[in-house]
This record gives structure tokens, C-alpha cells and sequence, in this order.
């Protein structure tokens, strides 16, 4: 009983590790496409169309998340500044989260369900048809034709529009404090502009910068593995979803603790408050 | 690199095993096609056919055994080195494995856009020509969703002839098109084969079709080939498994087993 319990435990977590390795081997042959493929120009003909879905799927979610993000950090946190007489330094508090931690998080959390999705099911169903043995069939690589395409436009937009996401995030904070609250527009403004640096925004970029490219990596590995039928084309949705969302929040707090500690090396600690 | 002559084939496999878990597919398979032949595979549903479709273009890789390609080892050589290899063959798959996104045009186009050397005329000409050859004029404009099954299959067929390849494997060209259609693609294996003199190998499982394209019949069964020869000697083979297959009847054991399948 005992050792079959042992057994059990010790199959899956071999299993578990050979497809972390294989996923590896996915990765690194992407990687090796991506600097072969980059002098042939009609790799980049594939680039634009891949691009243009991404945005035009997303858009829309993420504008509406950075917004709400904005609305409830400043209804949230006016409570206790106010009775802290700091209801001015709001900005701060809102747009800083906004900039820094929970734009880039959420935004590539709506990506990793949106696009992240789409692309495990269009690559699923790819497979489980046959069509990328037909690719290969026809002397074209699936990594480079179809791998490598969505990984650069997942990683040039999702920056891009975690960009947005601040904006309506910063719009959002902004119609509660001065909207509905009454705080005077000026000090608000004169606040947050002193601490939100240039650096807060390269936080949340290179963030999302590595969001992207690990929710296209992940569900592009899923959607090539996945096995036959519609319901394995789901289950591996699910699968690619759970995986990119843990693996955002992990990578959230590794890069957070790396480029804090490279800005206190550079610049030192300054209170906000 | 010397043109093969009919005594050196022009695929060969040589002790080929395939494994899917605990499902034996393939079992220490050999066999050697000969250029410029048109040879139909038949066998039951499941035999592993397609599954060894697949590693003649090392689609699939072999457990064990070893794969040759004009005389050349090609199951050990790496993606990258394989597509000057691949570029001799078309594939049909069983079900086609047109590209949705694109329309038939498109897809029929890919395989020359990827290979390169192409001006659009070109592209355009043997787009026209392909589809004319499998009578489907006309669908240019359409995508796959838009075609029928029949007609999917069709374009399929074009677009893996679209590159004038060696050798065509075809998986199930007939089947899901009505007789007349199904006759049309029996002419143009003959036809490919004679005029451009192109290597078949048909994967089928209509008897019609194997008596009017093939110049050698093999039959899958347990991992290995059962019966090697000619469409004469297929129709007179004495092998129980070969015969039953041929003239389609149901063995006593299936007989068995559906009765106790309607009696419970
Ligand atoms: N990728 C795969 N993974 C696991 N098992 C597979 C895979 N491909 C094929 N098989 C198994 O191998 C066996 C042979 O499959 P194959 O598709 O070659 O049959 P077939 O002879 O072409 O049958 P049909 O005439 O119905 O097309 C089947 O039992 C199938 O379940
Ligand atoms: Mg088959």
C-alpha cells in the first residue's frame, strides 16, 4: 500500500519532469528559429497578421480591466488616506500599483485567457487534424512557420498593451479622486508625476515583456501537444491557461525582487509617503 | 548520386518497429518500393497503414529499424536536413489536413511559396492546372469549412502533386467520393504515373480501386506485410486473412462477437 503510494508519487513526478524537459527542448528549438528565421523575409510577412489578432482580440478586455483596476484601488484606499489626511497622495498609491504591479499582471492574466486560448485551441485543432504533420510534410518547420510568429507578436503587444491598461488604470484612479471624491486635480497630479518615475514604467514592461512571452510559449507547447478528439483540444485550454497563470504570478515575484534590488543598487530607497 | 534503376528501390524500410505505449504498431517491418510503381497497401482498419505512410517521409520516426530514401539512411537525419528529402514526395492525408486558414487556393500554393523559386504566375498556373486535374475548377476562392468532404479530399490531392513530386503517398484517395469521382482519381494515379512517372503508394480499402491502380498489392496485418504480389495473385490468394479481406466478408470471430454483443 505504502509503496504503492510511493510509486504513484514518484511516476508522476518523473512524468511532470520529462515534459518540463520536453517543454525545453520546444523552447530552445523556438528560440534557434527565432535567429535563423529573422533573415528571411517572408518569415516576417507571417509577423503582421499575428500581431493584428492579438491586439484585436484583447483590446477591448484590457482597456475594460485597467479601468476597473483604477476604480477600485482608488475607492479602496481613499477610506484610509483621508483619515490620514493624505487623500492628495492618492495617486501615488493607485498609479504606481497600477504602473508597476497589477497592470502587467492582470492584463497578461485577460491575455493568457483570451490569447493564450485562442492559441492553444487554433494549434490544437492544427494538430489534432493533421495539419502540422502536413506542414512538415511540405518541408516547412511548424516552430518556425507557427511557433515563432505568435511568440514575437505576444511579445510585442502585450507590453504594448499593458500600456493601455495604465492609461484607463490611471483615468480610473483619477475619476474617483477628483471626480467623485473632490480631491484638488493639481496636487494629485504633481504627486504622482514625482513618484512615478521612468523606472516604475520599465518594471511594469520588462514584466509584461516576460509575460508574453511565456503565456505564447506555454500555449503554443500545449496546443502541439494536445491530444486527439475536441476533448483533449479543451483540456489542454485549461491546462495552458492554469500553467500561464501560475507562471505569470511566480515570474511577477522573481522579476519584482530583481529589479527592486537593481533600483536600490542604483538609486537607493526614497520613502513615497 | 546515381538515378536509381528499377533494381534499387527507391524507399526502403529495414526491420522498422513502431511502439504507441503497449500498442505494437509496426513490427520489424520490411519492404523496398521500386521506382516508377504504383503499389497499393491494403489492411484493416487500425493495421497501422497510415502510421507507416508516415515514416516513409519520417513523420514519425522508427523505434527501431531503418528508413531509406534512394538509398540514402533518413531516419536518423535531423528536420532541417530532411526537407530537401521531403521535397520529393506528396502527401495526401486521410483526411485531407487542408489548412483552414487559407482558402484551396492558397493551399495548393503553399508547398511552392515554402520550397521558393516560383514567380505568382507560375504559382497561378499550377494552382488552375492542379485543380483542373482532380476537377475542381472553380473553388479557388473557397476554404475548407466552405468545401464538402469529397471535395476537401480533392484539393488535398492537388495540393500534394503540386510540387510534379517523385513519389505520392496516398492515404485513402477514394474513399467519401461518390463512384464516378472515385474512378476520375483512379485514372489520375494511372495517369501520374505514366506520364511524369511518379512512385505511388495507395493506402485503400476500396478493392475496386486496388484492381485498377496497382502494379503490386501488400497487406498489412500484425505489424508486417501478409501478402506481397501482384492483383492476379490477389484475387486468387488462398491466405484466409488476404481472402476475407478481398471479398469482404466478416470473420466468425466478429461474427461471434457482435451475437454476443446483441444477445447481452
Ligand atoms: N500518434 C499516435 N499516438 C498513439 N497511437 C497512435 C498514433 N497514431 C496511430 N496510433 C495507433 O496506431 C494504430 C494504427 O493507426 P493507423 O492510423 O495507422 O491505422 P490505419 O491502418 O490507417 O487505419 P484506418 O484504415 O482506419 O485509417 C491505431 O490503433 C492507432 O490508435
Ligand atoms: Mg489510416
Amino acid at each position: 500500500m505504502a509503496i504503492s503510494v510511493f510509486e504513484t508519487v514518484g511516476r508522476v513526478e518523473r512524468e511532470a519532469i520529462s515534459a518540463f524537459g520536453r517543454f525545453c527542448i520546444f523552447c530552445r528549438s523556438a528560440f534557434v528559429w527565432l535567429v535563423l528565421g529573422s533573415t528571411d523575409r517572408r518569415n516576417w510577412r507571417l509577423l503582421t497578421p499575428q500581431m493584428y489578432e492579438v491586439g484585436n482580440q484583447s483590446l477591448f478586455v484590457i482597456l475594460i480591466t485597467g479601468l476597473f483596476i483604477g476604480l477600485v484601488l482608488a475607492v479602496q484606499a481613499y477610506g484610509q488616506l483621508q483619515s490620514l489626511g493624505l487623500e492628495e497622495r492618492l495617486g501615488v498609491l493607485v498609479n504606481l500599483s497600477v504602473v508597476q504591479e497589477l497592470g502587467p499582471v492582470l492584463a497578461a492574466v485577460m491575455l493568457a485567457g483570451r490569447v493564450g486560448g485562442a492559441l492553444v485551441a487554433e494549434l490544437g485543432t492544427m494538430n489534432v487534424t493533421e495539419q502540422i504533420d502536413a506542414l512538415r510534410s511540405m518541408g516547412s518547420d511548424p516552430i518556425r512557420y507557427l511557433v515563432v510568429p505568435r511568440f514575437i507578436a505576444c511579445l510585442l503587444m502585450t507590453p504594448l498593451l499593458t500600456l493601455f491598461s495604465d492609461l484607463t488604470g490611471a483615468i480610473g484612479g483619477w475619476l474617483i479622486t477628483v471626480q467623485m471624491y473632490g480631491v484638488a486635480s493639481e496636487p494629485y497630479w504633481y504627486f504622482t508625476a514625482e513618484a512615478v518615475e521612468p523606472w516604475s514604467m520599465w518594471t511594469g514592461f520588462i514584466k509584461s515583456l516576460f509575460f508574453g512571452g511565456v503565456i505564447a510559449l506555454i500555449s503554443c507547447y500545449k496546443g502541439f501537444t494536445c491530444r486527439p478528439g475536441a476533448e483533449g483540444v479543451g483540456r489542454a485550454c485549461t491546462e495552458a491557461f492554469v500553467a500561464s497563470l501560475i507562471s505569470i504570478l511566480v515570474l511577477d515575484f522573481f522579476l519584482g525582487l530583481l529589479l527592486q534590488s537593481i533600483y536600490k543598487a542604483v538609486w537607493g530607497f526614497t520613502p513615497l509617503l | 548520386m546515381s538515378v536509381p534503376t528499377n533494381h534499387h528501390p527507391i524507399i526502403e524500410f529495414r526491420g522498422v518497429s513502431k511502439r504507441f505505449g503497449s500498442l505494437v504498431v509496426l513490427d520489424r517491418m520490411d519492404l523496398r518500393i521500386l521506382p516508377g510503381q504504383t503499389t497499393v497497401i491494403i489492411g484493416e482498419s487500425g493495421s497501422g497503414k497510415s502510421v507507416m505512410l508516415k515514416h516513409t517521409l519520417c513523420l514519425l520516426r522508427p523505434d527501431e529499424g531503418e528508413v531509406y530514401f534512394e538509398g540514402a539512411r533518413i531516419d536518423c537525419l535531423s528536420e532541417i536536413n530532411l526537407v530537401p528529402i521531403r521535397k520529393n514526395f506528396g502527401f495526401l492525408f486521410q483526411l485531407g489536413a487542408l489548412f483552414d486558414s487559407m482558402t484551396a487556393a492558397e493551399n495548393i500554393a503553399f508547398p511552392l511559396e515554402e520550397h521558393g523559386g516560383f514567380t505568382p504566375e507560375e504559382i497561378q498556373n499550377v494552382v488552375t492546372g492542379k485543380l483542373r486535374m482532380v476537377g475542381l475548377d472553380g473553388v479557388q476562392k473557397k476554404r475548407p469549412a466552405e468545401l464538402s468532404g469529397g471535395q476537401r479530399k480533392r484539393v488535398a490531392l492537388a495540393r500534394a502533386i503540386a510540387l510534379s513530386p517523385k513519389v505520392v503517398l496516398y492515404d485513402e484517395p477514394t474513399t467519401g467520393l461518390d463512384p464516378v469521382r472515385a474512378d476520375v482519381i483512379n485514372e489520375l494515379i494511372i495517369k501520374l504515373k505514366k506520364e511524369l512517372g511518379v512512385t505511388g503508394l495507395v493506402v485503400t480499402h476500396d478493392m475496386a480501386s486496388v484492381f485498377r491502380v496497382a502494379d503490386r498489392v501488400l497487406m498489412l496485418y500484425q505489424g508486417r506485410f501478409r501478402f506481397d504480389g501482384t492483383v492476379d495473385q490477389v484475387r486468387c490468394s488462398s491466405d484466409p486473412v488476404v481472402k476475407r479481406f478481398v471479398e469482404g466478408h466478416a470473420s466468425d470471430e466478429d461474427l461471434l462477437s457482435l451475437q454476443t454483443g446483441v444477445s447481452q
